[in-house]
């Protein structure tokens, strides 16, 4: 028989496809089973919150970050509220500080609960994403108490979050906090050493250092791939500076490794609300910035006062302007540093407010991740990459 | 921290001389400038130098300012995981001129600059792919420019005789409204009737000595 000439075959993956993880498209070449080259076609998810957010009052922005990346609505909240707030020039109070921080790390475990347990769903465990939805949904009830909403909260504002605490949600925190350990006992013992998680993840998507700042990566992604590199600890943020936790570093930039150092923040995450819930307990006062040109009054003061009405008034049409200036200010959100940059031109509408989504770099690098593993690898990689395309396609 | 910024900023105009058209610390943030064809010498020798190390390109994204002559900024963010710092390069074009792609020295950029080119239309030279990347398979237009409507032009629907969707120019319900709440009022200087004539007394003497 002749030398037989194979081609490459181009297969369409997608936008509809339980391992995409929302409306990611694939095209790959495969040569055989194979993964040659794949172009992940974006943007079908695409909402112009850019351009929507020129047409708002900062206040009125704050809403288009819950949708971005819908796993973890409070981060991105974070990173604009600190954006703003330093083209105003105000912190938030103390207290304001500890609960933001407080729902970060909730939001944190959230957003791993969510990626640890489908990301076995892709490589074929049905278990953990039924136990782990059960915790979220748990979490999700905090959410819901502060906010009113279980997801979309719009919690954090410029100045501070929007309410206080209600009374008794410390109390029931430390008992979620009793309970969360042996279920992540659980989870560890369903995955860490089960063999076909193993085999489906240990050496697949491998990361070196180089190509991880090469590919503009960030966040679990780049600790797995070796780099003790976290923005709570390098460039600390509200009172990130006083709590006590640490970084977990993956040795070989696989798909294991990218898992447990999820596992592991989920840990450090835990300690960070259990110091937070200390400080509550103790820290009192306002949880937002107590000037009324920025942030409204209370619906109690307006009754009786008519000055409160007209700050009220004024701050829910026109709101509130913002000092000419520009800032690129970013957070580590659950899937790496999320960035604002924010161009303000004096008035009370952002004149630009790019954002920076950490999933974007990371879904660029899976061709150059994907590149001669197998087909049903690249679910692997897609599932480890934690890909929302909320916060992709903006 | 803005000290050392200080002191980076003025090792890099030092060094890249002709490169550095501008720099400027402000809220603790340190910005260069530099005109396009010079993006990639100036990229590449802040990755490389030993004071400097930013391996990574955080963002690459587009400002459109319509009144200026170069109306586009394009503005890179880099940051140095080594030297705990961040920098912010800006790069003034506009629609015709091509600046130099950024992915030889940034794998990373490759997609970034792809966006810009999308919402801006920023021409990018020696780019790899440069395609859309955001907006809609044959769509028409950069929407974020600024003189591009938030309502945009076309909108889709299934139409249920042809079985399949359709574009069709967009029909508002009703106008497009944007409220200019800007008062007019807000910026003048809050002198009450009578009070300028403590000032003008203050001053006299000030100018008879």
């Amino acid at each position: 028989m002749s030398d037989v000439e194979i081609k490459t075959l181009t297969m369409n993956f997608g936008p509809q496809h339980p391992a995409a993880h929302g409306v990611l498209r694939l095209v790959v070449e495969m040569d055989g089973e194979i993964v040659e080259r794949c172009d992940p076609h974006i943007g079908l998810l695409h909402r112009g919150t850019e351009k929507l957010i020129e047409y708002k009052s900062y206040l009125q922005a704050v809403p288009y970050f819950d949708r971005l990346d819908y796993v973890s609505p409070m981060n991105q909240e974070h990173a604009y509220a600190l954006a703003v707030e330093k083209l105003l020039g105000i912190e938030a109070p103390e207290r304001g500080q500890y609960i933001r921080v407080l729902f970060s790390e909730i939001t944190r475990i959230l957003n791993h609960l969510l990626n640890v347990t489908t990301f076995a769903m892709d490589v074929g465990a049905l278990t953990p994403p039924l136990w782990g939805f059960e915790q979220r949904e748990l979490l999700m009830e905090y959410y819901e108490q502060v906010s009113g909403s279980r997801m979309h909260a719009a919690y954090f504002r410029p100045g501070g979050v929007h309410q206080d605490l209600p009374t008794g949600m410390l109390d029931s925190m430390d008992g979620w906090i009793k309970q969360f350990y042996p279920f992540m006992k659980d989870i560890e013992n369903l995955l860490n050493d089960n063999r076909i998680f193993r085999q489906r993840t240990v050496d697949i998507g491998v990361v070196s250092a180089e190509q991880a700042l090469d590919w503009g990566f960030s966040g679990p992604l780049i600790r797995a791939s070796g780099l003790p590199w976290d923005l709570r600890k390098s460039q600390p943020y509200d009172v990130y500076d006083r709590m006590d936790f640490d970084i977990p570093v993956g040795k070989t930039g696989d798909c294991y490794a990218r898992y447990l150092v999820r596992i592991e923040e989920m840990y450090q995450s835990v300690r960070i609300m259990e110091q937070c819930i200390a400080a509550l307990r103790k820290v009192g006062g306002p949880v937002r910035v107590d000037d009324r040109k920025i942030s409204p009054p209370r619906r109690g003061e307006m009754k009786g006062s008519m000055e409160a009405l007209i700050h009220h008034f004024k701050l829910y049409t026109e709101g509130y302007k913002v000092p000419a200036g520009e800032t690129y200010t970013a957070v580590e959100a659950p899937k790496g540093e999320f960035g604002v940059y924010l161009v303000s031109d004096g008035t009370n509408k952002p004149y630009r407010c790019k954002i920076r989504a950490p999933g974007f770099p990371h879904l660029q690098a899976l061709d150059m991740m994907t590149k001669g593993h197998q087909l049903a690898d690249m679910s692997a990689n897609i599932g480890s990459l934690d890909i929302v395309f909320g916060e992709i396609d903006r | 921290m803005s000290e050392a910024l200080k002191e980076l900023s003025d090792h890099i105009a030092q060094a890249q001389a002709g490169v550095v058209s501008k720099t400027e610390v402000r809220l603790g943030e340190l910005m260069l400038e530099t005109p396009p064809d010079k993006i990639i010498a100036l990229l590449t020798y802040l990755r490389d130098d030993p004071k400097c190390l930013f391996k990574q390109l955080i963002d690459i994204c587009g400002v459109d300012w319509p009144e200026r002559e170069k109306r586009f900024d394009v503005v890179y963010n880099l940051l140095s995981l080594k030297n705990n710092q961040r920098i912010r390069v800006k790069v003034q074009t506009d629609e015709t001129t091509p600046v130099p792609s950024a992915a030889p020295v940034y794998s990373s950029a490759g997609w970034f600059e792809r966006e810009t080119y999308d919402l801006y239309g920023v021409w990018f030279s020696d780019h790899p792919d440069l395609r859309r990347i955001l907006t809609d398979y044959g769509f028409e237009g950069h929407p974020l420019r600024k003189d591009f409507p938030l309502t945009g032009f076309v909108e889709l629907r299934w139409d249920d005789v042809q079985k399949r969707v359709v574009y069709e120019p967009v029909k508002l319900a009703q106008e497009f409204r944007r409220f200019d709440f800007l008062s007019p009022w807000e910026g003048a200087p809050k002198v009450l009737p009578g009070d300028e004539k403590a000032q003008e007394a203050a001053a006299a003497p000030a100018k008879a000595n």
